[in-house]
């Protein structure tokens, strides 16, 4: 019963954690305070790190192309709003409840995903989100359509730390938020089940033949995907006390998709490191031109795509050949 | 009633005219190409600026607006899209929000954001009623001359299709393309000018539909939802698939906007995904005809 086989040993290998990321953590939550003027983007970073990973774990293990995942962190943010208004301001009992309608909302969507080709699951996701959208904005007596959802009050974390003005609370508290939901991630696509996502993702019909149970395994990840969706859309109104309809924009999901894409796709790290550089990148920006900066965002999109990531962020390969990776 | 059901084949028409070369151009290169709607604001906005700074006729912008989103089809298609080909989707749908989200920004900052307005000349104004009590049809002439020049172009496209050399080859292009290159056809050329009609037409079908839709630099983004649900839903192998669902579409939007405002564009939405959990591959697509 001990022996373990080659397969074990390599998923283990991986799911080890490594000397840096004993380092890397214990910094990043120290973060806010060592710069507590920036704990506010700490927080927005942490966010929507968090978010980032979550479509990391459908697009990027699992090979679904989504275009609406902002969908499921609309949805955690508003039921975490309305919750609080409403039922109780406990942060934390709110966080678990939004996380749990997205991850409801996730179960039912993924029905939609598993037949079809990438345009046909672009689609469907993407009307998902301004179904969404169309509802918050008309359902203006619950949510305050186009105004927002206003109001929102936070009870102190645990019962002790109230929010502050300054974020140094919100960004402990998202962080600590990204860094277990980022441990259980690591060990879910470490385990023999996120190698059956990796490898739907790379031969589906190879995949279902060696006897991986293709759709639930779809179904699965993406209802996991939208719980911590949700998640992060609970923090975002928790800690700015505000939900409004941007939640639900199709700009949030095309950000988070290009956070990815600036971080690594299938790799959890590229996540946080995308969100951290599209954050500041975005606050640089739009600092310089406060109402055009969509448009060096645009080109920046066109150039990754044409350069290729590698090429861009990896200098060694700058001088050679075109590199036809990925081309018949 | 019946005049709801009018507007919404009028509307139909515009987004069939609008999407038609986004599902050639999707069916031959398999090319998820986000940014088509840009090509339709781009016309748009060269009606608008012909007729307002240069004050030239309605009916000479239109050729104008086709041949202007043509050209900058064509040149997009040379130098930067035709690479993207054969990379994987994910890099096709970021590549082609980038387009969308610079066209927007560059609008924006040429043009400003205000809703653009086209003065229509004073034989579109008017408006024809037939009929009396819950059957009155009351016609819009504008909407009459939409219809009328989308079925011409409709009656064109299919003529060109599946009657010219070149509709031959294009349809031997669509339906495998590698075989089709192996029998001596330039698949590339093909492509390249299919690209540019397409943008054409969605430049055409942006002058038309600038005074029914709007125009303002946030028109790609709007209308890139309708645009693939019309290709999407209808499938990429004919042109009879997408001119239904796109009349489908128009009427279902039209009236949902009129019986039941409250919900808005939520019907559509709905319709959507239920046809496409139902059959994903789209409504009207012949079976075997998919890869």
């Amino acid at each position: 019963m001990n022996v373990q086989t080659k397969g074990q040993l390599s998923l283990l290998g991986a799911s080890r954690l490594k000397a840096w990321e004993w380092v890397l953590w214990p910094l990043l939550l120290l973060a806010p305070l060592i710069f507590p003027s920036q704990a506010l983007i700490i927080n927005e970073i942490a966010i929507v790190a968090l978010f980032a990973i979550s479509l990391d774990m459908i697009l990027g293990y699992t090979g679904i192309v989504s275009l609406g995942h902002a969908a499921f962190f609309g949805l955690g943010g508003y039921a975490a709003g309305l919750l609080a208004k409403h039922v109780s301001a406990d942060p934390l009992t709110g966080l678990l409840a939004a996380a749990a309608v997205s991850a409801a909302a996730g179960a039912v969507m993924s029905l939609t995903i598993l037949r079809g080709n990438d345009l046909t699951r672009l689609m469907v996701t993407l009307g998902f989100a301004l179904i969404l959208y169309e509802l918050a904005n008309k359902l203006d007596g619950l949510t305050g359509g186009a105004d927002g959802l206003q109001g929102v009050t936070m009870g102190p974390l645990l019962g002790r730390f109230e929010f502050d003005l300054f974020g140094r609370t919100a960004a402990l508290y998202s962080l600590s938020v990204l860094l277990l939901a980022f441990v259980v991630l690591r060990r879910v696509v470490h385990s023999p089940y996120g190698a059956t996502l990796m490898a739907i993702r790379d031969n589906r019909l190879r995949a279902q033949s060696i006897g991986i149970p293709v759709a639930s395994r779809l179904a699965s990840v993406y209802t996991l995907a939208a719980g911590v969706a949700g998640l992060a859309g609970a923090l975002l109104t928790q800690t700015t006390g505000f939900a409004s309809l941007d939640l639900f924009d199709i700009h949030r999901s095309a950000d988070v998709m290009l956070m990815l894409v600036i971080g690594g796709t299938g790799w959890l790290y590229g996540g946080i490191f995308g969100a951290a550089v599209f954050k500041v990148m975005q606050d640089v920006l739009s600092n310089i031109t406060p109402q055009y900066w969509t448009f060096w965002l645009g080109l920046f999109l066109v150039v990754l795509v044409l350069v290729g990531r590698e090429r861009l962020v990896n200098p060694r390969l700058w001088l050679r050949g075109h590199n036809t990776g990925g081309q018949p | 009633m019946l005049t709801i059901f009018f507007d919404g084949i009028a509307y139909g028409m515009l987004l069939f005219i609008l999407a038609v070369g986004l599902s050639v151009t999707m069916g031959l290169m398999n090319f998820i190409n986000l940014a088509h709607g840009a090509f339709a604001m781009v016309g748009g906005y060269i009606t608008v600026l012909l007729m307002q700074r240069l004050g030239l006729p309605f009916l000479l912008c239109l050729p104008a607006a086709f041949a202007g989103a043509a050209l900058i089809g064509a040149v997009l298609e040379r130098t930067l899209y035709r690479p993207l080909y054969h990379r994987p989707h994910l890099d096709q749908v970021l590549f082609s929000i980038g387009i969308v989200f610079m066209a927007t920004a560059a609008v924006d900052y040429f043009i400003g954001s205000t809703q653009q307005i086209i003065q229509l000349p004073e034989w579109l104004k008017g408006r024809t009623e037939l009929g009396s009590g819950n059957w009155i049809l009351g016609m819009g002439h504008y909407r009459l001359f939409i219809i009328a020049v989308c079925v011409a172009l409709t009656v064109g496209l299919q003529y060109v299709l599946s009657r010219t050399r070149f509709g031959s080859r294009l349809r031997a292009a669509v339906d495998d393309q590698r075989v089709a290159a192996g029998l001596g056809i330039n698949v590339n050329r093909v492509f390249l000018s299919t690209f540019a009609v397409g943008s054409g037409l969605a430049g055409l079908g942006g002058a038309l539909g600038a005074e029914v839709l709007g125009l303002d630099p946030n028109f790609p983004l709007k209308f890139m939802v309708y645009f693939l649900i019309v290709v999407a839903v209808g499938g990429t192998s004919s042109i009879s698939g997408p001119l239904l669902a796109a009349l489908l579409l128009g009427i279902a939007d039209v009236a949902g906007k009129y019986y039941i405002p409250k919900l808005g564009a939520f019907i559509v939405y709905t319709l959507m995904i239920v046809i496409l959990v139902w059959r994903p591959q789209g409504l009207f697509v012949r079976q075997g005809a998919s890869k």
